[in-house]
């Protein structure tokens, strides 16, 4: 996922209302945040300030107040006070505006980023070096990691990362225009889906998709994988099956019934809440994407692990997760990494907790992969498949 | 500033993974030419078509404000101007909900049978040029209107009293007069709108991507910074080639008008 500001801005305004003329939403969504001083200490004396960029809209949150109910009870608990900014746009934009400090040895002034892991980004900057090792004496919770995150080949043991919220990559189809689409050789060859259906334009996403589809295996790509995916993908493109590759803007186009399916974000139908919308994992597995935290060099690795120690609390997390209707408290409605969340989740927002596109049946969870990050930093596939999506 | 250092990069090596070095690579040129001819040939034709298009359009609605407008002149500009106080994404944007395909627009193309029952507008390249002459209207319209309105309305009667009809009059003199005005507009107009890349990333399909998306992507999505900017200078050197004919072109067309 690159987009997620437009995508959301998309979601909230433009498909959902119907209504696309709301410039103040996109430019509030758009502000950064200033830089703070990170401290690059590793002692057992927490800072005053916690520096954390993030997504946006990544947060559980009073919306009347505009503020973080779950970061408020962290300073409450510890003392810190959390410098919460949410100006991560996109993986290539925010490693542009990072990757000049960092390679010069200087810190960003921020003590936590998230960076997803089906872009080339996060695996770039474990490999140049540019994350603290996280204090794990400092993260007992760490045990409640759900076990399919244990082991990502960009971080085998988890030294240096820890996910933030995941989301699935499959299949979405709008009832009013189609029978169920519940695989990707549905979605590519059935003629009578020609030229209504789209394409994520992330390749760790599609590829996914297709390769389990050909019966190959996303999580350790070969040439031959790569080829035979690339190439399903691109006649189906060529004989203009494939509409558009898309990020997030499949949305309106799938909610007004331009398209009958798309390649799709579980995260998007989850927030859209539109009955003709259906989400599905493809028949032969689709793909799982997780945004990871970590400590770039230079940041309080005491405090920054303390805090995700706090998060990976199965109490806080099901309720940042869900949030609470009763005290107006927006969640955030994307898949927790933390077992025994949804437990917490059920007592405040029994909905949330019963929807499985937040809280997906194991079922589901044991037919996602994860794209193998060796691929994503391949230049040769890199470019293939960007000329591809560039026509 | 900027373009001397895209003009280092464009003759670099390397990628983000390893590091940039500057090795004279002229091969970033030929490569850049060759690999993504199509995307060049095809911004320059969406361009030129969406520039003529936006002339042909824009003409006489200036030529009425300013010879007819009266009064009414500074709101009737306004009316042109209003709809780009919105930001350029959301104005391409309200394009996708009016191309749709079960759109007004879509549909009556498709009664009228200019459009098969499952034809369709947006993922097209006629979307995209639309999208355009749209979006650099106001390019066009503004400098017209500045030329027009600056004829002498008293030169237009002394040709008709010279027994000009009016159509002369207007070849004679009204339209030599206002050239600098197309000249300029044709020029405001066709360059940006072939370095865009929103128009044919929101309203093209897979078929309809134009430099501007290649040269987006190997930045933002590749990072490989040599290659975009290679395409920055191909691009820069295709509009001047176009630039200089045109005024070539244009130019002597006036001479001999005037002349004649």
């Amino acid at each position: 996922m690159t987009d997620r500001i437009s995508r959301r801005v998309f979601l909230r305004r433009a498909a959902a209302s119907g209504s696309i003329l709301t410039v103040p939403g996109l430019l509030a969504a758009c502000g950064g945040g200033g830089g703070g001083g990170g401290g690059g200490t590793t002692s057992n004396q927490l800072a005053k300030t916690l520096h954390f960029s993030n997504w946006p809209a990544y947060m559980d949150l009073i919306k009347k107040s505009g503020t973080f109910p779950s970061l408020v009870e962290f300073q409450k608990k510890y003392g810190v006070h959390v410098d919460y900014i949410q100006d991560i746009n996109d993986n290539a934009g925010f490693f542009g505006k990072i990757q000049g400090q960092l390679s010069r040895g200087e810190s960003i002034g921020r003590d936590i980023i998230v960076l997803t892991d089906n872009d080339r980004y996060l695996g770039l900057t474990l490999r140049k070096g540019w994350a603290e090792k996280l204090d794990k004496s400092a993260i007992p919770n760490i045990k409640n990691l759900v076990d399919v995150q244990k082991h990502p080949s960009f971080d085998p043991h988890r030294d240096y990362t820890l996910p933030w919220q995941s989301g699935m990559t499959g299949i979405a189809y709008n009832d009013k225009l189609t029978a169920p689409v519940l695989s990707v050789d549905d979605l590519l060859e059935n003629p009578k889906l020609k030229g209504k259906v789209t394409c994520l334009n992330s390749m760790g996403d599609a590829l996914t998709c297709v390769m389990l589809a050909n019966g190959d295996d996303p999580t350790n790509v070969t040439d031959k994988g790569f080829t035979a995916a690339f190439n399903r993908i691109k006649k189906a493109a060529q004989n203009h099956q494939i509409r558009a590759f898309t990020g997030n803007d499949y949305l309106p186009p799938l909610v007004k019934g331009d398209l009958a399916a798309a390649m799709s974000w579980s995260g998007d139908i989850a927030q859209i809440g539109n009955d003709h919308l259906h989400w599905n994992v493809p028949k032969d597995g689709g793909a799982l994407w997780t945004d990871n935290m970590l400590i770039p060099k230079g940041g309080n690795v005491y405090t920054a692990s303390v805090y995700m120690n706090y998060v990976y609390d199965p109490k806080v997390q099901g309720e940042m997760e869900a949030g609470d209707p009763k005290k107006d408290i927006t969640g955030i409605y994307y898949i927790p990494p933390v077992k025994g969340a949804g437990t917490w989740a059920a007592k405040v927002n029994p909905a949330v907790a019963k929807n499985t596109l937040i809280f997906p049946t194991d079922q589901m969870l044991s037919s996602v992969k994860i794209f193998d990050s060796a691929a994503l930093n391949n230049e040769k596939y890199l470019t293939e498949w960007n000329n591809l999506i560039s026509g | 500033m900027p373009l001397g250092f895209l003009a280092y990069q464009s003759l670099e090596t390397g990628n983000v993974d390893l590091v940039y070095s500057f090795t004279w690579a002229w091969g970033n040129y030929s490569s850049a030419i060759r690999d993504y001819s199509p995307q060049f040939v095809r911004s320059l034709e969406y361009a030129g078509l969406a520039t003529s298009i936006a002339l042909v359009v824009s003409y006489p609605v200036a030529y009425w404000i300013a010879f007819r407008g009266g009064r009414w002149k500074n709101l009737l500009l306004l009316f042109i101007v209003a709809p780009f106080f919105v930001t350029y994404l959301i104005r391409t944007l309200a394009w996708q909900t009016i191309l749709s395909d079960h759109g007004f627009v879509v549909q009556t193309l498709q009664h009228l049978h200019v459009l098969g029952s499952s034809g369709r507008l947006l993922a097209t390249g006629t979307a995209v040029v639309a999208g355009i002459t749209y979006n650099f209207l106001p390019f066009m319209a503004l400098p017209l209107y500045v030329s027009l309105e600056q004829v002498d309305p008293r030169l237009i009667e002394a040709a008709e009293d010279l027994y000009a009809s009016k159509l002369h009059a207007f070849l004679r003199v009204t339209l030599p007069l206002s050239l600098p005005g197309v000249v300029a507009g044709t020029l405001l107009t066709f360059i940006p709108a072939a370095g865009d890349f929103i128009n044919a990333q929101l309203l093209g399909g897979p078929d309809n991507h134009m430099i501007g998306n290649v040269i987006e992507s190997k930045f933002l999505e590749l990072t490989d910074y040599p290659a975009a900017a290679s395409m920055s200078f191909v691009l820069m050197a295709a509009i001047l080639v176009f630039v200089v004919v045109y005024s070539r072109v244009v130019g002597s067309e006036q001479l001999t008008g005037t002349a004649a």
